[in-house]
């Protein structure tokens, strides 16, 4: 037995005795995501999972031992995801933090920001939140106009963000200040500060989901400490794109569902399917025009479970173009929206319905229509083929 | 295993990328083509292949070859793939041999040797109509003395007219439809009763009707067990559609390679069309989707190569996938190249044509995924 042999044993075995058995149950709807923070309330098996998983830093299995982390090598941190998956384990902590602002800070931050922030976000007690676009600067995110003014020891910031995701949950917020006017891209500053700061407010902005997960979020005169800086003054657009990279591979995880709820696999989507359309007497599905465009799915979706496994392979190796994180993004989320017009097709009716307690509140018509934003937030399709044909194709300047 | 190539993978590939480009760019297929070459491919440059090693990548040590995997064979299709080299790499090096590794010691020693010095050139006849229908075969083997004798016909089968190694797959008992019941035979080139008829095809290869009229064969030439040569056949068609997979990703990748080269060449409106973002957003999507096809296949080489038992799912995917994305990047490759991609003066065409050949061969995109519905039960 090799090393990673023996890992992998001694990984199943620990899963297996530690992972609650509701933990290895299919999300549901929403509200079965833990994201952490001092508002969450969680379920007593949340709770242990969490806190079992944290304790060995396995909420963020590659990060070093001193932030929180697991300090597994990639090769130990594949095979813990394999084994979870096997198991069917759910992931103890989603979170921002674990996926945007703690790669940020592993890179651009200083010894103390690293020592303070990165073991609360590996323990899911503090909430993040992305203030980044603004009603006048989406996709083009260098245009932001929210102000930080330099007052020595600290910044005061005023403006207004827009598609804030989950503000009015988040306890600090990771944010994009302009700190001069001289240069766009140039210009820019990255704060973290805490929600509770004087001057901050949010109101939600209710989608066609039925959910309110966004908000729009103002900046009255809100007093920032000056070691709430990451990086240097207007070097803030390299923090923001590097962070974009980490945000693009997580939603690109959506490709394979991830995010959404447990019942878009092609197996699971042919057996609701035959639920709903009944069978042929040789056993398959009686819609034949349904099950080719289940299978074509499955063919796409196990390529891109390929893909995914090569893009993290590269990516740990320092071997992936810089800007891959764009082709896996526009991929992967263009295949969960098939995806999900697929669970519509296959369900039929019942995937229609809004509130019953049998749909668990009209999870899957919810989760549909979640996924259309999978290909414009953290930048639209559109600006990833953009930046897949400018930097990987080398195409010439419109 | 990472899945990327190792460093002597890639070593491997920039040889055989220098050695095909050098030695048989398209300008080669060209050649053949213009001459209305009745072999289909170079035999001298087959031998060479065979000096560089190629024709022996898959032989196991112990048999005299290199002992490598579908990983290395497939690193060569790519690049004949990319210059759309004629040549019966796919089915000897990888189909042949594939079959050859579950045979008896006396056809083992018989071929092996011959393949890795680049003298026998084999062929795979497997199906018998225009759909690729690998458990309708009909083709009987009745025991006839102390062997078989086959009767019927194969279709499409590539080098079938010019091949010294025959691999048929029959029946011996059994329906067609059902899996039980097939052999797999190594047939001599000029066995009697055989008859071959070459036709050409639109990217201008040869593919040969094999009429079998009580063709004898001796039991030895059996390939495994009599009446469970599924199990061989399988691996060998799983192999084989890496392989094409392989060799489409080159087709796909040349063309797009050609494609965006032209984007940035060609100017109208007084800009190069590449600056269009309409265009620009094909190209993109077609990247991506050949990137997505070229794991796909490699994930199944990996698979094939550590015997996994996911690896015949993985060849499907493969297959279905670069399937897919080939036929979007030599479409798009036409399309893009405007009114000049329709002639036959430039190459994109011929990526084209032989996309479609291959996309076809051991399965098409549409049959993968209806086999991976079935494996999947619905
Ligand atoms: C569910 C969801 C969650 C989000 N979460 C957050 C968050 O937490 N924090 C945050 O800061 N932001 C968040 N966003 C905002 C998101 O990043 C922006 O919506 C996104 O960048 C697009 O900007 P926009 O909405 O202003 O659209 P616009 O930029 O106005 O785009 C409109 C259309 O024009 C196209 N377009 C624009 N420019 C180009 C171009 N150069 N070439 C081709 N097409 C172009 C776009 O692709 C799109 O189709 C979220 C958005 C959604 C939907």
């Amino acid at each position: 037995m090799t090393d990673l042999d023996t890992f992998r044993a001694e990984t199943r075995a620990w899963l297996e005795e530690n992972c609650p058995p509701a933990m290895r149950q299919p999300i549901a709807s929403e509200d079965d995501v833990v994201w952490g923070g001092r508002k969450a309330k969680l379920t007593p098996d949340q709770r242990l999972w969490l806190d079992r998983m944290a304790a060995r830093g396995w909420t963020v299995p590659d990060w070093p031992v001193a932030y929180g982390g697991g300090g597994l090598s990639p090769e130990q941190t594949k095979i813990l995801r394999e084994e979870m998956a096997r198991l069917k384990c759910r992931s103890p902590l989603q979170s921002f933090g674990i996926s945007m602002l703690g790669p940020a800070l592993l890179k651009y931050g200083n010894e103390a920001q690293k020592l303070r922030f990165l073991p609360e976000i590996a323990r899911g007690e503090i909430r993040w939140c992305q203030g980044y676009s603004e009603p006048n600067a989406g996709s083009d995110l260098a245009g932001l106009q929210t102000w930080a003014e330099d007052r020595g020891d600290h910044f005061v910031v005023s403006g207004q963000k827009v598609w804030t995701s989950y503000a009015d949950k988040a306890d600090w917020i990771f944010c994009l200040v302009r700190t001069s006017r001289e240069a766009k891209q140039g210009g820019i500053s990255f704060l973290l500060f805490d929600m509770d700061s004087p001057g901050v407010s949010t109101k939600p902005i209710l989608l066609i989901s039925g959910y309110s997960p966004f908000c729009e979020t103002f900046f009255d005169n809100v007093k920032v400490p000056k070691d709430q800086l990451v990086h240097q003054v207007n070097k803030g657009w390299d923090v923001a794109k590097y962070l974009l990279g980490h945000e693009r591979e997580m939603i690109s995880g959506m490709g394979l569902g991830g995010g959404g709820l447990g019942s878009g696999g092609p197996a699971a989507l042919a057996e609701e399917a035959k639920r709903a359309a009944g069978v042929e007497a040789d056993g398959r599905l009686a819609d034949p025009l349904l099950r080719a465009q289940i299978a074509l799915f499955e063919v796409r979706e196990r390529a891109f479970r390929a893909m995914s496994e090569r893009f993290i392979d590269e990516l740990k190796h320092g071997r992936a173009h810089p800007a891959q994180p764009s082709m896996m993004k526009y991929y992967g989320t263009e295949l969960n929206k098939a995806r999900y017009e697929l669970v519509m097709a296959a369900g039929g009716a019942d995937a229609l319905e809004w509130e019953s307690e049998a749909s668990h509140g009209g999870a899957k018509a919810r989760a549909w229509l979640r996924t259309k934003a999978n290909s414009i937030e953290g930048g639209t399709s559109e600006i990833q083929l953009n930046i897949v044909a400018k930097h990987i194709l080398n195409l010439p300047g419109a | 295993m990472p899945l990327f190539l190792t460093e002597e993978q890639t070593m491997l590939r920039d040889s055989a990328r220098q050695f095909v480009g050098d030695t048989a760019p398209v300008a080669h297929l060209r050649g053949l083509r213009d001459a209305a070459d009745p072999v289909g491919f170079s035999p001298t440059l087959w031998k060479q292949f065979a000096e560089m090693g190629f024709a022996a990548i898959l032989i196991p040590e112990a048999d005299g070859g290199l002992g490598l995997g579908h990983v290395e064979a497939g690193v060569v299709l790519e690049e004949i793939g990319r210059n759309l080299t004629p040549s019966p790499f796919l089915s000897t090096a990888v189909g042949a041999v594939t079959a050859l590794r579950h045979a008896g010691q006396g056809l083992r020693s018989h071929w092996f040797g011959r393949i890795a010095q680049g003298e026998a050139v084999a062929a795979l006849a497997i199906d018998e109509s225009a759909k690729h229908r690998p458990e309708q075969i009909a083709l009987t083997a009745v025991r006839a003395g102390n062997g078989f004798a086959l009767s019927g016909t194969k279709r499409f089968v590539t080098h079938g007219h010019v091949a010294d190694l025959i691999i048929v797959a029959a029946r011996t008992e059994g329906q067609p439809g059902t899996r039980d019941g097939i052999t797999l035979f190594a047939l001599d080139k000029g066995a009697a009763g055989l008859s071959a008829r070459p036709e050409r095809l639109a990217d201008a290869s040869l593919a040969a009707t094999l009429e079998f009229d009580r063709v004898e064969l001796t039991a030895d030439q059996v390939i495994g067990e009599v009446g469970q040569g599924w199990a061989v056949l399988s691996a060998l068609l799983s192999a084989t559609r890496t392989a094409a997979s392989a060799e489409l990703l080159g087709v796909g990748g040349g063309a797009m390679d050609m494609t965006t080269a032209y984007l940035k060449d060609r100017k109208q409106f007084g800009v190069p069309i590449g600056s269009f973002q309409a265009l620009q957003h094909r190209a993109a999507h077609l990247y991506c989707e050949m990137e997505v096809a070229r794991a796909a296949v490699l994930k199944a080489q990996q698979l094939l190569d550590a015997g996994d038992a996911g690896a015949e799912r993985a060849a499907l995917v493969a297959k279905a996938m670069t399937g897919l994305a080939t036929t979007l990047a030599v479409q798009e490759g036409v399309q893009m190249h405007g009114g000049i991609g329709m002639t036959d003066e430039y190459d994109i065409g011929f990526f084209m044509k032989r996309a479609r050949v291959l996309a076809e061969a051991f399965g098409d995109a549409n049959w993968a995924a209806d086999s991976l519905a079935r494996m999947g039960g619905y």
